[in-house]
């Protein structure tokens, strides 16, 4: 299931110079450009063994820690379902 | 909009790839982003090595190259040619016309109706919607279509967000009658408003270049280009194509009484393999079903991708088989279609390099 932690993790091997709990809004504030979303993207589809559909790749689901939370559990939930 | 066709075929196709290639990591040195960084995009975004013209060299030329080909190896005879469009981006000059560039330099009878088109990603496909109703008149047996772009030479090479998918490329498709009464279904949307998203601001009559619109800007994320060169707001096509493509498809099918099953290939026009991959996911398309190894060979050479998809993963089975193939085209405009056609066997499908 996803976690902060793991999260965070992912997001710290793509961009580690950046604190990732600091910040609400990682677009904004210039710790994610569009290639890191998808390169993000990509390493949560691995990680969470899901896939996060192309039309969910909006800045608003990754603007925080707290947003590809949601995202990651509406594909794993969705996952799980269809695995049942 | 809907388009049906019958009794048009495509008999032959031909790309033209420069010799000159160049890798990802040759290119890594002018982006000012982290190795470790850049890496990790190339992994996920399928990019490795593609085709770049090597100096000055133009449309015409590449295009010139191909046809010279096939007239020497006897696939085509100038005078058999009725009309030649143009399908480019990067035209020789604002005026003359590159068909007119290209009729002259071969030679070609006065005979003909010549035109250019300008369209990126989606220009086969309005290529061929053009040649098939051309092909209504009587006076007019063979159409060529020539897709064809030198890109690179309007790419910053510090811009890690398109110069390591571009590539230059022609192709030479032909398209004729046929006897063969299958219908041919199609579809086209366009939407100027998102004009922008794909875009070289300058060089134009609305801004002309000048000292100023060739210098070079950071975008904010470390990519630097000049108001002469093509920018592309990633985020904004990458959406595009994925709400947009799905949807445009199933009415293609929907339109054609088809399935996706009865489809043999969806050759789509190719811009990395990750938004291809996450489209194949979208429309529960297998991925041998749609191939998305283009740009880690030749890059991203906008409406000549189609042609070189085709050639590359489909030559020899195009010899001799006949394949239900769907086509499609989405980029600047913002321009998307899509066709259902059958393919082959083709009189010639190959690929040569531009020496």
């Amino acid at each position: 299931m996803a976690s902060e932690r793991t999260i965070e993790q992912v997001l710290k091997q793509i961009r580690p110079e950046f604190d990732f709990t600091a910040s609400q809004d990682f677009i904004g504030d210039g710790m994610l450009d569009s290639y890191d979303v998808i390169t993000l993207v990509a390493e949560l589809d691995n990680t969470y063994a899901i896939l996060i559909p192309g039309i969910d790749i909006l800045p608003e689901n990754f603007q925080n820690i707290a947003a590809i939370e949601q995202l990651v559990r509406k594909h794993v939930s969705n996952h799980e379902l269809r695995l049942q | 909009m809907n388009f049906v066709f019958s009794n048009r075929q495509i008999s032959g196709m031909l790309a033209v790839v420069p010799a000159n290639e160049r890798s990802f990591e040759d290119d890594m040195a002018n982006f000012h982003f982290p190795v470790a960084r850049s890496l990790k995009l190339k992994q996920v975004m399928g990019y490795d090595k593609h085709r770049l013209v090597d100096g000055p060299v133009c449309a015409s030329d590449l295009a010139c190259f191909g046809m010279m080909h096939l007239f020497h190896e006897g696939l085509l005879h100038p005078d058999e040619i009725d009309a030649l469009y143009v399908v480019t981006q990067s035209p020789d000059y604002l005026m003359p016309p590159t068909s007119s560039v290209i009729q002259g330099r071969l030679g070609l009878k006065q005979d003909i109706f010549c035109m250019d088109i300008n369209q990126g990603c989606a220009g086969f496909l309005i290529g061929l919607f053009q040649a098939f109703l051309l092909l209504d008149q009587q006076s007019v047996r063979k159409v060529v279509l020539i897709n064809v772009d030198v890109l690179s030479r309007k790419v910053s090479t510090s811009d890690r967000n398109s110069y390591p998918l571009i590539g230059d490329a022609a192709s030479i498709t032909i398209v004729e009658r046929s006897g063969d009464p299958t219908l041919i279904y199609a579809n086209l949307k366009m939407d100027g408003t998102r004009r922008e998203a794909l875009m070289i601001p300058a060089g134009g009559f609305r801004m002309p270049s000048s000292p100023e619109t060739a210098i070079l800007e950071d975008d904010g994320d470390n990519n630097r280009r000049a108001k002469d060169h093509l920018r592309m707001d990633g985020s904004a096509v990458f959406n595009f194509v994925q709400v947009e493509i799905p949807p445009l498809i199933a009415d293609l099918l929907h339109l054609a009484g088809a399935t996706q099953e009865e489809v043999d290939y969806f050759l789509f026009h190719q811009p990395n393999r990750f938004m291809l991959q996450k489209l194949a996911e979208a429309m529960k398309v297998p991925l041998e079903k749609m191939p998305s190894n283009v740009v880690e060979h030749y890059g991203n050479s906008s409406g000549v991708s189609i042609p070189i998809a085709i050639a590359h993963n489909l030559r020899d089975r195009l010899a001799t088989s006949r394949i239900l193939a769907c086509l499609s085209g989405f980029g600047v405009g913002l321009t998307w279609a899509s066709m259902l056609l059958p393919l082959g066997p083709l009189k010639f499908c190959d690929m040569i390099d531009f020496q």
